[in-house]
């Protein structure tokens, strides 16, 4: 354990940067992965989803104003997990 | 260390943070009392109005409001029935959307619900209100019908009636939360991003010539958002009193379509 603390110490002094500037780097880098990630699967649900329900009303226009209010609440659903992306985005790189 | 100036994002609590105007009140507290009092002012307002006449001002906004939440949301989750639960949704789209809206006025510039604690507690009183009406309505039978939907092996009801629970009793209230919260908080990150970019670039020391032209582009996208966020303020009040609608329909009818 010794022997590690000193290689970290080591190599800081080598790079110059100290244990929190390490830290903001790997939390800046780990917060763009953290919400690019979370967002695929939404991105991917949510066209889906808005492309069903044009293909709906265009068949169907009279049932428009149901079919737009349901996509309305599938839309709130799928994206609540891009949200909690961007949440743990914020939380990694400002907290 | 990292010197790379130019263009420095202020630290998070530039953004979300003022001072007290008063010890323990804030701007967010100000803007909340303040769309408390507009809403009310304005359905006081809307009252006063000859019922007989055609309505006009104040009037003609609360009963668009009233019918768009009518038609929009209570008849199109929980039917005739749930009409009772108009004021309820009503005072809860009007709040959300007042408390939104200073996100894109002048002044203000900062959405109330970009702060975790309106939309938290917004949110346990709808769970509160949807837990309450089942009980209500379904007696203690609301909790089996909660955790277990109808046919269910038995073999099966451990697994799915933790499922439930936690679906319904612990994510139901914290996405309801993150949901409106986050929402508000990337448009308002959005907004600074963009006025910062156009900011630095208008104000510009070196090599002005090409950069000051360049600022154009990230104010026209700041235009842009502007309008966006518009919707997203009404969307967003519309989807949290939508979903209030869902909760509060499927505890009245036991088991809705959500299962």
């Amino acid at each position: 354990m010794e022997a590690f603390s000193a290689l970290v110490l080591q190599a800081e002094e080598a790079s110059g940067l100290t244990a929190a500037d390490e830290k903001s780097i790997a939390a800046a880098a780990s917060a763009g992965y953290a919400y690019g990630l979370a967002a695929i699967g939404p991105a991917l649900g949510i066209g889906f989803l808005v492309g069903k329900s044009v293909e709906a009303m265009a068949r169907q226009p009279e049932a428009a104003g149901m079919v737009r209010t349901t996509m309305f609440l599938g839309i709130a659903f799928t994206e609540a997990l891009a949200l909690i992306g961007f949440v743990v985005f914020i939380l990694l790189k400002f907290a | 260390m990292l010197a790379v100036d130019g263009l420095t994002f202020p630290p998070i609590n530039e953004l979300l943070r003022w001072q007290d105007i008063f010890p323990t009140f804030n701007k967010i507290a100000l803007i909340a009392v303040l769309s408390a009092l507009i809403g009310i002012l304005v359905f006081l307002a809307a009252t006063r109005g000859d019922a007989k006449v055609a309505p006009t001002g104040a009037r003609n906004l609360a009963e668009t409001s009233i019918e768009f939440i009518e038609e929009g949301i209570v008849m199109q989750t929980m039917g005739k029935e749930g009409l009772k639960w108009t004021p309820f949704l009503l005072s809860l789209f009007i709040f959300i959307f007042l408390c939104n809206i200073p996100g894109i006025l002048p002044f203000f510039q900062m959405p109330a619900t970009a702060r975790i604690a309106i939309p938290l507690v917004l949110s346990m009183i709808v769970w509160a209100v949807f837990i309450g009406t089942g009980l209500k309505h379904q007696g203690a039978k609301y909790f089996g019908h909660l955790l277990w939907p109808p046919g269910v092996p038995v073999a099966l009801k451990p697994l799915v009636g933790l499922i439930e629970f936690i679906s319904t009793i612990i994510v139901t209230p914290f996405s309801l939360t993150v949901r409106l919260m986050a929402n508000m908080l990337a448009g308002h990150i959005l907004l600074v991003s963009f006025t910062l970019l156009t900011y630095v670039l208008v104000a510009a020391e070196t090599s002005q010539i090409a950069l000051v032209p360049l600022s154009i582009f990230p104010f026209l996208m700041l235009i842009g958002i502007t309008a966006f966020e518009i919707l997203v303020a009404f969307l967003q009040a519309y989807i949290f009193a939508i979903l209030a609608a869902v909760y509060i329909g499927n505890s009245l009818a036991g088991h809705g379509d959500e299962h």
